[in-house]
């Protein structure tokens, strides 16, 4: 029994389909309840109920990046091993990413105009997501012009590789060019920094179920993929008979 | 190696506007800004060093499609694919031939048009300096670019959009190195910077860049 065997796109299939619902359902509850929850915590003496939104975004950005480790993790298995259900995760995974990416900023700047008294600040955290979303939407746009499927998956992935590579270096490089607003980090596991519990449970299960929405939508989308392939393979094959 | 270098420098000087474009741009681009922000130099002294990085950036960005398009189109591609020649080697001449081409024009053409946005004169070596380092960087990004987006029928705008989020490092420390050089500050850090980054540049994206040409052409 070894991961690998998930390569296989029947074997995916079938697994996938059985773990899907389980996987939604938790990805609603612990998406619903902690927001639910977020949303009847007391307010902040200082931020007012705008703390709230932290219940959104902090979730959001966090799978932004995340979402993006993992197509670069998709890629280079795609490279080494030629797994095609590897590329296509990587390929259904953008769009979400992309998507998690806008909550972020979007969320960043509803909270910012009642706190810092602007929409957007040229501050190094959120110039490098903007970066991030660039680099996103070169992915998916890299993805729908080229045709053939496995050329498509090759250029991704170098591109994929390339491109965290400078999404890295942009993140540091931007630290260098402007001081930001952005507070530091509010959950840290090295520092022991902490927020008041209060906060902290329901931001914990707002992550978590902002983890398995991103599973779920995975597993869909890259199902649908499958079956998108497996459509055009037939499709190729009637044009030949 | 060095026969592949002086046939794409030939080819560019005789096809034309090889060397000339690049700068018309460029000095386009600059004689427009006062228009858009005032002729003061106030406005334009702090922006200076800004608007000529993007105006070299912009300027490497247009010609960027021709490096790999029209070998691509007369089948020569192909021919280097299969020459003893390792196809990143190919690639890193090619870039070279672009950087020669388009990078070398716009930095001797840059303390020129800096005079024209008002950029005082303490700022004009860490000008040169900056832009000597950074455009070989923009060259062979941008060759890793047109090596993607080679085979595409529209893949002029998409290889901005690839390219352009690649080009940010550079940009800002670039950009930052003039700006210091301007108020007098230590340049040493953005310097090293931007040496590192074309470096490690150079030596990485051929292979990138190579691996893409090889997806195109089979």
């Amino acid at each position: 029994m070894s991961i690998w065997e998930y390569a296989n796109p029947v074997k995916f299939m079938r697994t996938s389909g059985a773990v899907l619902p389980w996987v939604v359902a938790g990805a609603a509850v612990c998406t619903v309840t902690g927001l639910a929850w977020g949303f009847l915590t007391p307010e902040d003496y200082r931020q007012g109920s705008t703390v709230k939104i932290v219940f959104l975004h902090v979730p959001a950005a966090m799978m932004a990046i995340n979402v993006w480790v993992m197509m670069l993790v998709a890629s280079l298995i795609w490279l080494i091993r030629r797994h095609h259900v590897s590329a296509l995760a990587a390929k259904a995974a953008a769009p979400v990413g992309a998507v998690m990416t806008v909550i972020g900023l979007v969320t960043g700047a509803v909270w910012g105009q009642p706190m810092w008294g602007t929409w957007w600040e040229w501050d190094p955290r959120l110039t490098s997501f903007l970066i991030l979303l660039l680099f996103y939407l070169g992915y998916i746009a890299l993805w729908s012009a080229v045709e053939d499927p496995d050329s498509a998956a090759d250029l991704t992935s170098v591109l994929c590789l390339v491109g965290s590579v400078f999404a890295l270096l942009s993140r540091y490089a931007v630290l260098f060019w402007n001081q930001g607003l952005h507070q530091g980090a509010s959950l840290s596991v090295q520092s022991g920094e902490r927020m008041s519990a209060v906060y902290r449970y329901p931001l914990y299960l707002t992550m978590l179920g902002f983890g398995l929405l991103f599973l779920s939508l995975l597993l869909v989308r890259t199902r649908t993929e499958i079956r998108r392939r497996r459509l055009a393979a037939l499709q190729a094959r009637e044009m030949r008979a | 190696m060095i026969a592949l270098l002086r046939r794409d420098l030939s080819l560019a000087v005789r096809a034309g506007g090889g060397f000339g474009l690049g700068v018309a741009f460029f000095l386009i681009l600059c004689a427009l800004v006062p228009f858009g922000v005032g002729p003061e130099t106030s406005a334009l002294q702090p922006i200076a060093a800004g608007i000529l990085w993007l105006g070299a950036l912009l300027a490497c960005l247009l010609s960027l499609d021709r490096i790999f398009a029209l070998d691509h189109e007369d089948g020569s591609l192909d021919l280097l694919a299969t020459s003893p020649l390792p196809l990143e080697g190919a690639v890193a001449v090619k870039a070279v031939a672009h950087w020669i081409t388009t990078g070398l024009p716009l930095i001797v053409a840059a303390p020129l048009f800096g005079i024209l946005l008002h950029l005082p004169g303490a700022a004009i070596p860490s000008l040169l300096v900056s832009l000597l380092l950074g455009t070989p960087a923009l060259s062979m990004l941008g060759a890793f670019g047109a090596a993607v987006t080679v085979g595409l029928r529209r893949g002029g705008l998409l290889l901005s959009l690839l390219v352009l989020p690649l080009y940010i490092p550079t940009l800002i420390f670039g950009t930052e190195m003039i700006r210091r050089g301007q108020d007098g500050g230590d340049t040493a850090t953005p310097l090293l910077f931007l040496a590192g980054i074309t470096a490690g540049v150079l030596a990485l994206v051929p292979f990138a860049a190579a691996a893409a040409l090889r997806v195109n052409l089979r």
